[in-house]
């Protein structure tokens, strides 16, 4: 597996399913796609890279353990039915504001929000899961 | 995107556009704050000294809203919220009533004290695997639980709070400890999937999951002389609670596993989850099936019957002290099973209580072990002795909670067995009644028997009465305020509730009013008619 032409694809590769992961969890709103699936090309994403050039580079690359990732997610989530309770209504009751920027509309919910949760959530468990696992193997 | 392509369509025969006030939000502030707490803490789960103070920050919120919760509840009746403000059955409804609010507010002040509990004696290494990030999840899943009005939700709650106890089983990674998740978690996966095949059939046939709106419409079926399948789906929600609850025979996972993890999580399982499934045992078969319940009240009678004397005797037979109160867990089990096996007014308020006052005196129990583990050096009762010489103090709060599990007066014990023993003989069932009384004896002569071997002999075996016993010497634990408080803070509840049941008496006469006349649930949920 671990052969040059993979080592040298693995970083490049990686970056570009994390964008387009991102894209997948903002197209989420209107079309297929969303959070968890987003999340899912992310950790394979960090799985990949993981597996060509070791887990420890991973690890450094993400900073955070994943662990508190899914937790950052868990919270944000939580967090994205708060600002219902100001304006009177009940828990998780979608609000949202329409900005208007470079000539475009904007909607900014917070269903969105939460569906950003869900994407650290899944990042987070998955890539833990696997980057334990790959550490196994490479022992 | 949304608001320019969406149509336009009148909104307000799916949602609800009267203002929902801050007071109501009381209803999910018991989740949203732990799992804010939980996430805090996994974030900061490295920084061991600061977990305990985010986690002991937390569940007094916890404690606060439960509190402030129940006494909403007691003014304005049974009150609801729908999330996302869709009206019920489309959006999922927390529903708080006496029973659940509670319930959950006991439960806060149980994890309370195994939180401070658990500051003395998880060590670092337990910090940084997560006591407290499970702890506060944990108590997600059980507040969630005991204050959802969906039963699909109730489902979701069972898992939160299953997984999060796994966690907190596997937390010292012992060999001895993975051996009793094991069975711990085999039989409680297959009592989740029990519930969740049963939901999904109840789904099948009413097309609802809200707890008020089936409750309704099983009372219109009842009225027209049919139960129907409902008859198998009742079956299987007995068979899936019934192993939550630790009932006879589907309860050797509990003296398997409770006496394997540190002594904080044994503390906070013995009194919060097997509750949890009594609740939902009484949330279902009294507010939901009645009519199942009425079918299946001998079953459940027999049942009781042996959850109580196969527990009872149980707990003679064992040598070790944990092991002993996880069969004295199981002795309340089978109590409470009889109050719904009653069913009366007074059984189901029998019963309410008995959950009650065994959360608080099961977690007193095994924090109490934990002293004498670390006074003894072991919690074995070959290996105990002397310890009243030790400390007559702790001997007698030892003796107080021995004496309220067994029911005798004046402890909190007292009350409910006796509304239960009443309940039973009044609806003919003697040998409820018969059971509950024996079962009593069984568990006074068990707790005599950890009382005499651990505190009353001069040591441990092999030495000789009047002897003065090589002691060890005192572990550094035991001068912490931590340890001590919370125990002496339940045995006060415990001491305060046998002498004052009046207040507690009412609550959950009302608790059990509300379960056996749902009118007022459902006109929580869905209005004035």
């Amino acid at each position: 597996m671990n052969t040059i032409i993979f080592r040298t694809i693995a970083p490049y590769l990686a970056a570009l399913m994390i964008l387009f992961s991102i894209f997948v969890l903002l197209r989420g709103h209107n079309e297929p796609g969303g959070g968890f699936i987003g999340g899912l090309i992310a950790a394979s994403a960090l799985a990949i890279y993981g597996i060509a050039c070791g887990v420890t580079s991973v690890r450094r690359a993400i900073r955070v353990h994943p662990m508190s990732l899914a937790a950052f997610g868990l919270f944000i989530a939580a967090l994205a039915g708060l600002p219902s309770l100001v304006l009177k209504q009940s828990y998780m009751t979608t609000q949202f504001v329409e900005l208007h920027a470079f000539g475009t509309q904007i909607d900014l919910l917070t269903p969105m929000l939460f569906d950003l949760g869900v994407y650290f959530v899944v990042v987070g468990a998955i890539s833990s899961i696997a980057l334990a696992l790959e550490e196994r193997e490479s022992d | 995107m949304a608001g320019s392509n969406a149509p336009h369509v009148d909104l307000s025969q799916a949602m609800t556009t009267a203002p929902v006030s801050a007071a109501d939000w009381l209803i999910v502030a018991p989740s949203i704050i732990t799992i804010l707490g939980g996430t805090i803490a996994l974030m900061a789960r490295k920084n061991t000294d600061a977990q305990p103070k985010v986690a002991m920050l937390f569940l007094t919120l916890l404690v606060g809203a439960n509190g402030a919760l129940l006494l909403h509840v007691l003014q304005k009746g049974v009150v609801t919220m729908v999330m996302g403000n869709w009206l019920p059955p489309f959006g999922i409804a927390f529903t708080a009533d006496a029973l659940g609010a509670s319930l959950s507010l006991i439960a806060s002040i149980v994890a309370w004290c195994a939180g401070l509990y658990g500051a003395v004696t998880i060590d670092g290494t337990g910090r940084r695997y997560g006591f407290y990030p499970f702890l506060l999840l944990l108590m997600t899943g059980v507040s969630g639980a005991f204050l959802t009005g969906d039963i699909f939700n109730l489902y979701v709650w069972f898992e939160v709070l299953l997984i999060s106890s796994y966690g907190l089983l596997v937390l010292g990674n012992d060999r001895i400890q993975l051996d009793g998740t094991v069975k711990y978690g085999i039989l409680n996966l297959i009592g989740t999937n029990l519930f969740l095949i049963a939901t999904g059939l109840l789904y099948g046939h009413f097309g609802t999951l809200n707890m008020a709106d089936i409750a309704m419409k099983m009372r219109e079926l009842e009225a027209g002389g049919s139960v129907g399948p409902l008859a198998a789906v009742a079956a299987l929600y007995f068979l899936a609670f019934a192993m939550k609850a630790a009932a006879f025979p589907v309860n050797f996972w509990l003296p398997a596993s409770y006496h394997t993890p540190n002594v904080a999580v044994s503390a906070v399982f013995a009194g919060l989850l097997t509750k949890v499934g009594v609740y939902a045992l009484i949330r279902v078969f009294v507010l939901i099936m009645p009519g199942a319940r009425d079918y299946f009240a001998d079953l459940i009678a027999v049942v009781a019957i042996l959850t109580m004397i196969t527990g009872g005797l149980g707990a003679l037979a064992q040598a070790e002290v944990r092991r002993v109160f996880g069969y004295l867990v199981i002795v309340g089990i089978g109590a409470m099973l009889a109050g719904i096996a009653v069913g009366s007014l007074q059984g189901v308020a029998g019963a309410i209580f008995y959950a009650i006052h065994s959360i608080i005196v099961m977690t007193a129990l095994y924090l109490a072990a934990g002293i004498m583990q670390l006074m003894g050096g072991s919690t074995a009762l070959r290996k105990l002795g002397g310890l009243y010489g030790a400390n007559p103090y702790f001997a007698g709060v030892f003796l107080v909670l021995g004496f309220a599990v067994a029911g005798l007066p004046p402890f909190s014990g007292f009350w409910p067995k006796l509304m239960l023993v009443e309940a039973s003989i009044d609806a003919g069932r003697t040998w409820v009644a018969f059971a509950i009384l024996a079962s009593g004896f069984l568990t006074t002569l068990a707790i005599g028997r950890v009382w005499i071997y651990s505190f009353w002999r001069g040591g441990p075996e092999g030495v000789a009465d009047g002897c003065a016993p090589i002691r060890l010497a005192p572990a550094a634990e035991l001068s912490s305020p931590a340890l001590w408080v919370p125990l002496l803070l339940l045995t006060g509840l415990v001491i305060y509730l046998g002498l004052q049941p009046e207040a507690l008496l009412q609550l959950v006469q009302r608790g059990a009013e509300g379960v056996i006349d749902p009118s007022a649930y459902i006109r929580s949920v869905f209005g004035e008619p």
